[in-house]
């Protein structure tokens, strides 16, 4: 295991997230950056134009199949204004008004049960982990409208091959923070704190499946799941875990927060699936935000919300109205 | 000072154009792009919003009028009771247009799916006798009291108001605007109900 780099890292470094992030981006920083390439590298790479909120996060176009969405992104303002993150309140402007108390330095994740290697990993070496890419998604929530990010990071099957999970374990849990200092409404009765998620291992170990840090070639805006969340882009939204701060694997399925609240609305797979409704509602239509206008149709939605050839093999032969 | 102010011939003229105010923010914001992220959706929630807004303080005219013996509010309140109406059918039209993109057969098909939906729309339903009756020769033409007793509905469609509500925003068990409306309205309700036992 590595000595925890936020240890030795100077106080005036980590108490500034953004100074602390653009020191690490840069070198200058009292860590060693293996896996990174250099800004110099990124400004030729990077296809998304910078929002210019936050410090800038390096990445080369993923090469993984069907990871860069052909479809118009979503303005910045929109990904980073419109979000579900009830820890920070149920209003969609919420989390984005709210969620600037949340800390994401210093910031570790638990990698726990069924692995050869558990232990706890600092942010500075996930970041450092694999090199980072850019990957553009289409994001579909379950409540019927969708967008289109442009994430940065890197397979999460990469950490899982780290960690070496044992023959035994079948599931992978993603527990999200469930700090009630920083995070207001954490504590209300809406849904079990902390909010956790859970996949399958072949769906984690999918390519696809992503370990996002940042969006727009910057470092995740906290309303957006800081300072690492999930990404499954086949899955409704609410799947890709934010703000994690615990991996842990399993031999059973995990419960995960949406199906304890409502199991006969949300079930565990939540694949987006046109198919399938959600029992108060339908789910094959969908308002692209920004781009489907306030008076005009919506769009069909996708099976696999697109992504049917890369992960459709995951379900081969499952009954995914009863598996939902 | 208030009864004089109720009797002045500004007094209606200067509710109405407030009771436009939600109306006129949403055209505005409309054009201006301000809605945020889901102008649809905005809308759609903006509008079902006033419309149980106007609907509380339609209900608080006749207890804040025995209060405090401004007895002039009772002018407000047909005005009143037709922007109730009138709000709830800028919400209908939000949900066929905005939220259904006008397409009948998927509305014939959400509303099963969406009881509430059926609820909203069984209020908004009420609401049509209510405002067709709401001139002075239609209370003539019925008699008085069998017009009140028509017009006694309006507690219906506040608890048809509040269960649409209710039932909404349980799909995210997110409860606490419903249970500051369902106060409000039962505390409205509640004194009408203890006016009539108590006489």
């Amino acid at each position: 295991m590595n000595p925890q780099s936020s240890e030795i890292t100077p106080r005036h470094v980590f108490e500034g997230r953004r100074q602390a992030l653009r020191r690490l981006l840069s070198g200058t920083g009292a860590i060693s950056l293996g896996g990174l390439p250099s800004l110099g590298a990124a400004q030729v790479l990077a296809p998304t134009p910078k929002p210019g909120k936050l410090p800038p996060l390096p990445a080369k176009p993923s090469a993984v199949a069907g990871a860069l969405a052909m479809d118009k992104l979503t303005a910045y303002k929109d990904a980073s204004g419109y979000n579900n993150f009830y820890e920070f309140g149920t209003d969609k402007s919420d989390p984005a008004a709210n969620a600037h108390t949340l800390k994401t330095t210093p910031w570790s994740v638990d990698i726990e049960g069924l692995v050869k290697k558990p232990g706890r990993w600092a942010l500075e070496d996930l970041l450092a982990l694999s090199p980072m890419e850019e990957r553009i998604y289409r994001l579909r929530c379950v409540e019927g409208w969708s967008m289109v990010i442009p994430w940065v990071g890197y397979s999460v099957a990469e950490l899982i091959k780290r960690v070496e999970p044992l023959g035994s374990a079948k599931y992978v849990e993603f527990v999200t923070l469930a700090d009630p200092k920083t995070m207001p409404f954490v504590g209300s009765r809406t849904l079990d704190w902390p909010y956790a998620e859970g996949l399958r291992m072949d769906e984690a170990m999918h390519p696809m499946t992503l370990l996002a840090f940042g969006m727009y070639g910057e470092i995740l805006p906290n309303q957006n799941g800081a300072p690492l969340r999930l990404v499954v882009p086949w899955k409704y939204g609410f799947k890709s875990a934010k703000s994690i701060v615990k991996i842990r694997f399993s031999e059973r399925q995990p419960a995960t927060a949406w199906n304890k609240a409502a199991p006969q609305e949300y079930g565990f797979y939540s694949n987006v699936n046109p198919e399938v409704d959600h029992p108060r509602w339908s789910q094959a239509t969908e308002r692209r935000l920004g781009e489907d206008g306030v008076f005009g149709k919506k769009r069909k939605t996708l099976m696999f919300n697109g992504y049917e050839a890369q992960v459709g093999q995951l379900y081969a032969g499952m009954d995914l109205k009863k598996f939902y | 000072m208030m009864q004089r102010a109720l009797a002045s011939r500004l007094a209606k003229p200067c509710v109405f154009l407030l009771a436009l105010l939600p109306l006129g923010y949403w055209l505005t914001a409309l054009f201006q792009d301000a809605l945020g992220a889901n102008p649809a959706e905005a809308l759609l929630r903006g509008t079902g919003l006033w419309t149980l807004r106007m609907l509380c303080v339609l209900l608080l005219v006749s207890p804040l009028r025995e209060a405090t013996g401004w007895t002039l509010l009772a002018r407000m309140r047909r005005m009143l009771g037709l922007f109730v109406f009138f709000y709830a059918l800028v919400h209908f039209s939000a949900y066929v247009w905005l939220d259904q993109s006008g397409q009948w057969e998927d509305i014939a098909l959400d509303i099963p799916k969406r009881p509430f939906i059926l609820i909203g729309l069984l209020a908004l339903l009420l609401l049509f006798p209510l405002a067709l009756t709401s001139f002075n020769a239609a209370i003539r033409w019925m008699g008085a009291a069998r017009w009140r007793s028509l017009h006694r509905a309006v507690y219906l469609v506040a608890l048809l108001a509040i269960l649409h509500f209710f039932w909404m925003r349980s799909g995210k068990r997110n409860f606490d605007e419903v249970a500051v409306y369902a106060a409000i309205i039962g505390v409205l309700l509640a004194w009408r109900v203890r006016r009539r036992f108590s006489r």
